[in-house]
């Protein structure tokens, strides 16, 4: 068996390097790419650390709590851009006009999901460490410091992030690019339902619910905890992580359904509006 | 090579989008190493035929098999021994040639893939703007890029969707030479939809001409001018596609 037969044969990590190595070298032939990656990270980062050092003066509970702000958007941009990594990398094969290059092509879907998945993880890099490091040296918050938590914080932060990048590309690929504002909107009904800066207590009763079934919901609660109460809730963690490991297989399932009925509507052949 | 499976067989092929038959039940087989000009006017059902064969498109009902895998189902089990051309398909357009090429050569799995762009380079005569933006080229250079992207692989099965449309007769008639020595050299199976109709008379074998998502008619060039008493296969088409079909045989 040759090596083209073989690499059909079953999934291979040299197609996957192929889709990193071709949106690496449309990221690093783009600076204002590069710089898109840092400039909203670091713009939201700043203007929550002016406001966590204006209310920290204050005695009491804020002064304490402070540090939960700046903490709470590091981590929503983990959140927020690991999916736009993921969506964004998708949608320059629509801008292109290229999916119908790479749906003719050996490529398989979950070797196209695992490439967009890398480079989430690479775009989320090169924006997140230098923002991370800014955080240090204005406002002295190490989100580092935060050890072990913060790995559990980022997998399931970035489980999600994922599992919506992958609803989000179905969605895209069924409906065409009249579906392309969910990549950038989506994200944002997290916002206001996973708690990211205030407790789930705030919420009316009937929304506690709603709010427990996203997996975010449970890493802000577990990183308020971990910053007010030094506590780490692995408790909360693990709720996360089941949670996640759900979501992320019933979005799976839904793009591999919207692909099969973007192939029955011949909508893989028209990739515009 | 008459006693050879098809290399591409399609049988009762269908697809209905809502209420519309965009292919209505059509059959063929194409004997490997052959090339077979697809015909039609818009909305024939040409481009949702070869999106059927490569898989792109589930059909409604019927069935295609290439290189004698069942379409789309088992589709990664010849996707690497096929490629495609369109000039409504674009590579993207701020990597560089090279690196086009480099990322579907590793998609494809093409052996020593940075010696194969330099040859297939040399054919097609990109080596001057092998490392400038795709997009910065121009329309006939763009169509050499694609072509090279669809030989890259060697494929066995190559399907072409108006592959010099928007080219200027020079370039055209170039991009035919090259396809004519790929196709003498590699023994490859080609099915070429066009509405050149000189592009067809030159290149193939067999021309096949839809109307309405049904096969109108079916024979080598020379037989449809025959039966048709045309000169050219221009005259033919538009016999076909105004409703005049067959009227020499009629008149006979």
């Amino acid at each position: 068996m040759n090596a083209r037969a073989a690499s059909a044969g079953g999934l291979s990590a040299r197609r996957i390097g192929a889709m990193v190595l071709r949106y690496w070298y449309l990221l690093r032939s783009s600076w204002p790419r590069m710089l898109e990656l840092i400039y909203w990270p670091a713009v939201q980062m700043f203007m929550w650390g002016f406001l966590q050092l204006y209310i920290s003066t204050n005695a009491g509970f804020f002064a304490r709590a402070g540090a939960t702000f700046i903490g709470a958007v590091l981590l929503w941009d983990i959140l927020f851009r690991g999916q736009l990594g993921f969506s964004i990398s998708f949608l320059e094969e629509m801008w292109a006009r290229n999916m119908g290059n790479l749906m003719i092509s050996p490529l398989r879907p979950v070797e196209f999901i695992a490439a967009l998945m890398i480079m989430s993880l690479i775009r989320l890099a090169i924006g997140m460490v230098p923002v991370s490091l800014l955080a240090i040296a204005f406002f002295g918050f190490n989100l580092y410091g935060l050890g072990l938590a913060l790995a559990a914080f980022f997998v399931n932060l970035i489980l999600t992030s994922w599992s919506i990048g992958i609803l989000v590309s179905g969605l895209v690929l069924r409906n065409g690019m009249g579906a392309e504002s969910l990549a950038w909107t989506f994200m944002f009904i997290m916002l206001p339902l996973t708690c990211v800066y205030y407790p789930v207590a705030v919420l009316p009763a009937f929304m506690h619910p709603i709010a427990w079934a996203l997996p975010p919901t449970y890493v802000f609660e577990g990183m308020r905890a971990l910053l007010i109460e030094h506590t780490f809730r692995l408790d909360l963690m693990l709720e996360a992580l089941g949670l996640n490991v759900v979501l992320f297989a019933a979005m799976s399932a839904t793009f591999v359904a919207l692909l099969a009925s973007a192939r029955r509507n011949g909508s893989l052949m028209q990739t515009g509006e | 090579m008459a006693n050879s499976p098809p290399a591409i067989e399609v049988q009762c092929l269908t697809k209905v989008y809502k209420t519309t038959r965009a292919v209505d039940g059509i059959d063929l087989a194409l004997a490997p190493g052959s090339i077979t000009g697809l015909l039609g006017g818009n909305g024939a059902g040409k481009t949702t035929t070869i999106a059927m064969i490569m898989g792109l498109v589930t059909p409604t009902s019927g069935s295609v098999r290439v290189l004698g895998a069942e379409m789309p189902r088992q589709r990664y089990r010849v996707l690497h021994r096929m490629n495609f051309e369109s000039p409504y398909v674009d590579m993207p357009m701020r990597l560089t040639v090279r690196q086009n090429l480099k990322v579907f050569g590793l998609i494809y799995a093409v052996p020593d893939v940075n010696e194969r762009i330099k040859e297939i380079a040399a054919q097609l005569d990109l080596l001057d703007f092998l490392d400038r933006p795709a997009g910065k080229l121009s329309a006939g250079q763009k169509t050499r890029v694609a072509l090279a992207k669809a030989l890259l692989n060697r494929p066995d099965i190559l399907l072409l969707d108006e592959p010099t449309a928007s080219l200027d007769p020079d370039t055209a008639d170039w991009v035919r030479g090259r396809l004519e020595d790929y196709r003498l050299e590699h023994s490859a199976t080609v099915l070429l939809a066009s509405h050149n109709m000189v592009e067809v008379e030159r290149l193939c074998d067999r021309v096949i001409i839809m109307k309405r998502g049904r096969i109108e008619d079916d024979a080598p060039p020379a037989v449809l001018l025959a039966r048709y008493g045309r000169d050219t296969l221009e005259e033919v088409f538009l016999d076909v596609a105004r409703g005049r079909a067959h009227v020499q045989e009629a008149a006979q």
